[in-house]
This record gives structure tokens, C-alpha cells and sequence, in this order.
């Protein structure tokens, strides 16, 4: 197996999402090569990262603010669709 | 197992519930479904448009939109997904307005190898996050990700960061199962590209272990 096949696979890899038969030629590849071994782990991590540090959490204060201008944008306008019937 | 099953059962349950509760005109329900995704809808947006006051906007504007076509909401598929592919047109929309290109879609760069081809093979250092202190991280990550092209990035939020599945993505995105994989597999790899810049191993230079 080559390098740019393995890569191709890399994504359904990390996800588990593969054959078993695939998993074992996938396997044997990362077992020789450093480099792929090196991109699979950093690949895995990069996810893991962005996974665990969730960005742009929603502050409660801005989040109680967005809940009220949002429920008050409905009650408007169901109460303007009312008004047209 | 069976419990776990059987809560994402009543998670399920209760969502189309409130759904059906909210279509009758129960504003209350209606809230409920605000509080259980306001926060995922947020950060969506926030990934989208790079800009608080456009996120804020996408996730009152995605909400109400929702709520005004809840009659055209036929469960087929699950509201969140139908909630989220409201919040990424929306999204979009107003990145255009802020660049003033009408082009910006989730096709942009699609076609560019840019990133895909590894060139930096050295290894990190074992949790390398932890050299950084939370907000700094914080910066390095939003700068990273606020690279790739809006399509690339809207792949990898819901796929890895909300853990959406393939399929759902898709639905989301208004895009074939193939191209969602593609654009994921890009997406890693072209993050962890420029994450390596932060991340690598200090240790030494090349081969002087």
C-alpha cells in the first residue's frame, strides 16, 4: 500500500468506520512507516483538540438576552399572523 | 447500553413531542427546543461568520425562521437537523454580506490540494495543548480553523466538533455523503498542517534525538 492510498482511507480509519480486511492492510502500512504513523496520531489529536476545547461557548447572560428577543420575535408573529386571519 | 438506548429513545420522543406541541401553537415547547440547541446553533454560527454580532443574529433569525415554518417541518428527519441546515443558510448569507461576495458558498476552494498533501511529518509533543494556557489555546485554535475555506470548516464543526454522523452532515449541508467526506478529509489534514507550527515537538532539530 502506498502513502496516498492510506490517506485516502484515513478519514473512514479514524472513525473505525472500515473492513476489518482494510483495517489489517491499513495496519501493516502504518506498522513500517513512520511518516503516515505520524499524520494518522497528529490527525487524531488535531480532532481530539478542537473536540475538547469547545469554542464560542455561548455566555448565559447573551444566552438569556437571545432567549427572550427569540420567544418575543415568535409571540409577535404569531400574534400578527392571527391579526390577518 | 440498553439505558443509554433507551434515553437517546426518549430524547428522541420528547423532541418531536415538543415539536408537535409547538406546531399547536405551545410557545412553551417552542422554548424548550431554543434551550436544548441555542448553544450548538451559536457556536455553529460563530464558525461560519467569524463574528459575534452576525452569530447572535443567525441564532434569533434561525429560531424564528423555524418556528414561522414548523408546518413544513414533516419529521423526516430529525428537527435539530432541519433547525441546523436554517442556521447554515443563514449563516452563509451573512458572510456574504460582511465579504460582499455573493460567490461564498460551501463549495468555495473545493477543488485546491492545498493542505491535503502532508508535508509536515515530525511528531507532536505528547499533549501538546497543555504548553499553552486556556485563552491562548483558545487563539491558536479560532485562528487555525478560521483559515479554511467555509465549507471545509462547516464540515469539520459538525462532523468532529458537534458529532454529527456523515449522513446527518450532509442532510445539514444540502451535500452528498461523498462530498462530506472528502471536504472532512481535507479539513483534518489541512488543520493539522497548521496546528504542527504549534504542537511540534521540541525536542532537538531534525534527527538529533
Amino acid at each position: 500500500m502506498k502513502c496516498t492510498e492510506f490517506l485516502k482511507e484515513l478519514t473512514d480509519y479514524l472513525d473505525g468506520k472500515i473492513s476489518d480486511n482494510l483495517r489489517i492492510e491499513l495496519d501493516e502500512h502504518l506498522h513500517w512507516c513512520h511518516e503516515c504513523h505520524v499524520v494518522m496520531n497528529t490527525t487524531q489529536k488535531t480532532i481530539e483538540i478542537y473536540r475538547d476545547n469547545k469554542l464560542y461557548e455561548l455566555p448565559e447572560d447573551l444566552r438569556n438576552r437571545l432567549h427572550q428577543a427569540i420567544m418575543n420575535k415568535c409571540r409577535d408573529s404569531k400574534s400578527g399572523k392571527k391579526s390577518t386571519h | 447500553m440498553e439505558t443509554i438506548q433507551k434515553k437517546a429513545e426518549e430524547g428522541i420522543t420528547s423532541e418531536l413531542a415538543l415539536v408537535q406541541a409547538a406546531k399547536k401553537g405551545d410557545l412553551e415547547a417552542f422554548s424548550e427546543l431554543v434551550r436544548r440547541y441555542d448553544r450548538n446553533v451559536f457556536r455553529i454560527a460563530q464558525h461560519i461568520t467569524h463574528n459575534e454580532e452576525d452569530a447572535q443574529d443567525v441564532v434569533q433569525d434561525a429560531f424564528l425562521k423555524a418556528y414561522q415554518n414548523l408546518e413544513q417541518f414533516q419529521g423526516n428527519s430529525k428537527f435539530y437537523t432541519w433547525l441546523v441546515r436554517i442556521a447554515v443558510n443563514e449563516a452563509l448569507m451573512r458572510l456574504r454580506k460582511r465579504r460582499n461576495d455573493r460567490t461564498v458558498s460551501l463549495d468555495e476552494d473545493v477543488e485546491t490540494e492545498d493542505g491535503s498533501i502532508p508535508r509536515e511529518v515530525a511528531d507532536w509533543a505528547p499533549n501538546p495543548e497543555q504548553n499553552y494556557g486556556t485563552s491562548e489555546l483558545g487563539d491558536i485554535l479560532k485562528k487555525t480553523i478560521q483559515g479554511l475555506s467555509p465549507g471545509f470548516r462547516t464540515v469539520f464543526v459538525l462532523r468532529d466538533v458537534e458529532g454529527m454522523s456523515t449522513e446527518e452532515t450532509a442532510e445539514m449541508l444540502g451535500l452528498s455523503v461523498p462530498a462530506v467526506k472528502s471536504r472532512l478529509l481535507r479539513a483534518r489534514l489541512q488543520l493539522r498542517e497548521r496546528l504542527a507550527k504549534y504542537f511540534k515537538s521540541q525536542k532537538g532539530g531534525d534527527g538529533q534525538r
